[in-house]
């Protein structure tokens, strides 16, 4: 039961993994007992579990994640929403309402328009159908101020840390408010413009060094040079 | 013709473009060449210039062409008017629209369809200038594009061409030879899992000859891998360096 690679080593599509007593990970197949990688990333083998961590994916929904989306239409009795994946998501005006919805009394368009965004959590989603979102727990609903960055859905958990060491690390330091996306889209609140953009520029540095290890110690020099004023915990989870 | 044939292959075994009978033509590419399209390959196949633009997994538009059970894969293949020396109507010929599914099926068997139902992949294939086998150097480009995208595959496709050219089987064949040989052979390839995913012959070949073409083109597709690997790797690598 040999394994074909090195760790971290960067893998194309068809590259052949290991043979025999393994399990496909994230972005693998299995074909005639050989394990292939189905993306181009770097492998990784947890166990007996292979991985390839995919440098360019798109977001595939999934139940009970947290995303953010753009309304792109207002219809009858709902809103569709761009979530950024392969399938657009509906969000049914009696969600948002938490009432019966009657269309002679209420004017969708007056609660959310097309241009607006959301943060909302993915109620339902199979291969038959699209996904549905929900908005009726605390923290989720329309966006009303600070600023919106994209990134790779694939570099998420990297921005997350381990044990959410990373993304609690900026919020202290920077003040902002931040809510990540699972589909690739990041929302950053804070009291000023530069508290903003300092999270912004961390989060960006993640982004590019996604992976490279010290990532943390890195993180946590920029954030200090930017701001030495800010307490910075050195928990060092990494 | 007979005149001109004879001078296709002079008598050391040299070609019109000076190469050996079982040599390729330089082939350059490179990924990642556009902004706006999820993926994207520029390949330079000898005098061949190529561009492909990669889309998706996305909603299919118009809805009626989505499959409840699988994702729809649909390639353009399109000739640009001042790719060939004749000006060639931007009008999607009887033979663009062939190349199209052509190219279409051969890439077919390197993606999952069934993982993600009702949503469809598009990939533009735009040549820019012609040289023969451009069908060979798309399927290269398309592949190299739908993997930019982050599309999941199979395996990478290849293909390459052989054929007959003055009593020789030769590989790779360049507009001249394609039009006055013999034969064309050209096949796509999954390197990886070791699957042909399109054969075609124009021309008439024995047995033999077929049997021997067929295996100089696949020898021919294991080369231009490496090329394609190599490319789809360089796009990447940055991230890779700095994390050594």
């Amino acid at each position: 039961m040999p394994t074909f690679f090195e760790k971290k080593q960067l893998v194309t599509p068809g590259e052949m993994l290991a043979e025999g007593d393994y399990l496909p990970g994230e972005n693998t197949y299995v074909e005639a007992g050989k394990i292939y990688a189905s993306r181009i990333g770097l492998v990784d083998s947890d166990n007996k579990k292979v991985n390839v961590v995919a440098l360019k994916a798109f977001y595939v929904p999934k139940m009970g994640d947290i995303i953010i989306g753009t309304v792109v239409e207002v219809g009858f009795n709902g809103w569709t929403i761009n979530i950024k994946a392969p399938y657009t998501a509906l969000l049914r005006a009696s969600d948002v309402l938490s009432r019966p919805f009657k269309p002679q009394n209420d004017e969708l368009s007056a609660v959310l328009n097309a241009g607006d965004l959301i943060v909302a959590k993915i109620a339902s989603y199979d291969r038959a159908h699209d996904p549905q979102l929900t908005v009726g727990e605390p923290g989720l609903g329309k966006i009303t101020r600070g600023q919106i960055l994209y990134v790779t859905p694939t570099k998420i958990p990297r921005i997350i840390g381990r044990k959410g060491s990373m993304i609690s690390m900026i919020k202290q330091v920077t003040n902002c408010q931040i809510i990540l996306g699972l589909n690739g889209v990041i929302l950053v609140t804070g009291k000023t413009i530069e508290d903003e953009d300092l999270a912004i520029t961390a989060i960006r540095k993640i982004e590019e060094e996604s992976h490279t290890s010290g990532l943390t110690d890195r993180i946590t020099q920029l954030l200090k040079e930017k701001k030495p004023e800010a307490k910075v915990e050195e928990n060092k989870v990494e | 013709m007979n005149e001109k044939q004879d001078k296709l292959i002079d008598k050391k075994g040299i070609r019109l473009d000076g190469r050996k009978a079982d040599e390729l033509r330089p082939i350059k590419l490179q990924v990642g060449v556009l902004s706006n399209a999820d993926g994207s390959a520029y390949v330079e196949h000898g005098k061949n210039k190529i561009l492909a633009g990669a889309f998706g997994p996305r909603e299919m538009h118009p809805k009626h062409l989505a499959q409840p059970d699988r994702m729809v894969l649909r390639c353009r293949y399109h000739m640009a008017p001042f790719s060939v020396p004749e000006r060639k109507s931007p009008a999607p010929s009887r033979r663009e629209v062939e190349l199209s599914k052509v190219i279409r099926e051969s890439l077919e068997p390197a993606l999952f369809l069934e993982l993600y139902p009702r949503t469809g992949v598009d990939v533009f294939i735009e040549v820019l200038q012609a040289d023969g086998g451009t069908r060979c150097a798309s399927i290269i480009a398309a592949a190299l594009a739908i993997a930019d995208a982050g599309v999941p595959m199979r395996d990478l496709v290849v293909a390459c061409a052989a054929g007959k050219v003055d009593d020789t089987v030769v590989v790779d064949l360049f507009d001249a030879e394609d039009k006055l040989g013999e034969a064309d052979v050209p096949v796509a390839y999954m390197p990886n899992l070791n699957a042909i995913t399109l054969l075609q012959m124009d021309g008439i070949l024995s047995p033999d000859e077929f049997e021997k073409a067929v295996n100089m083109a696949v020898d021919g597709c294991k080369k231009i891998y490496e090329v394609q690997k190599e490319a789809l790797k360089t796009k990447y690598m940055v991230v890779k360096e700095v994390e050594e």
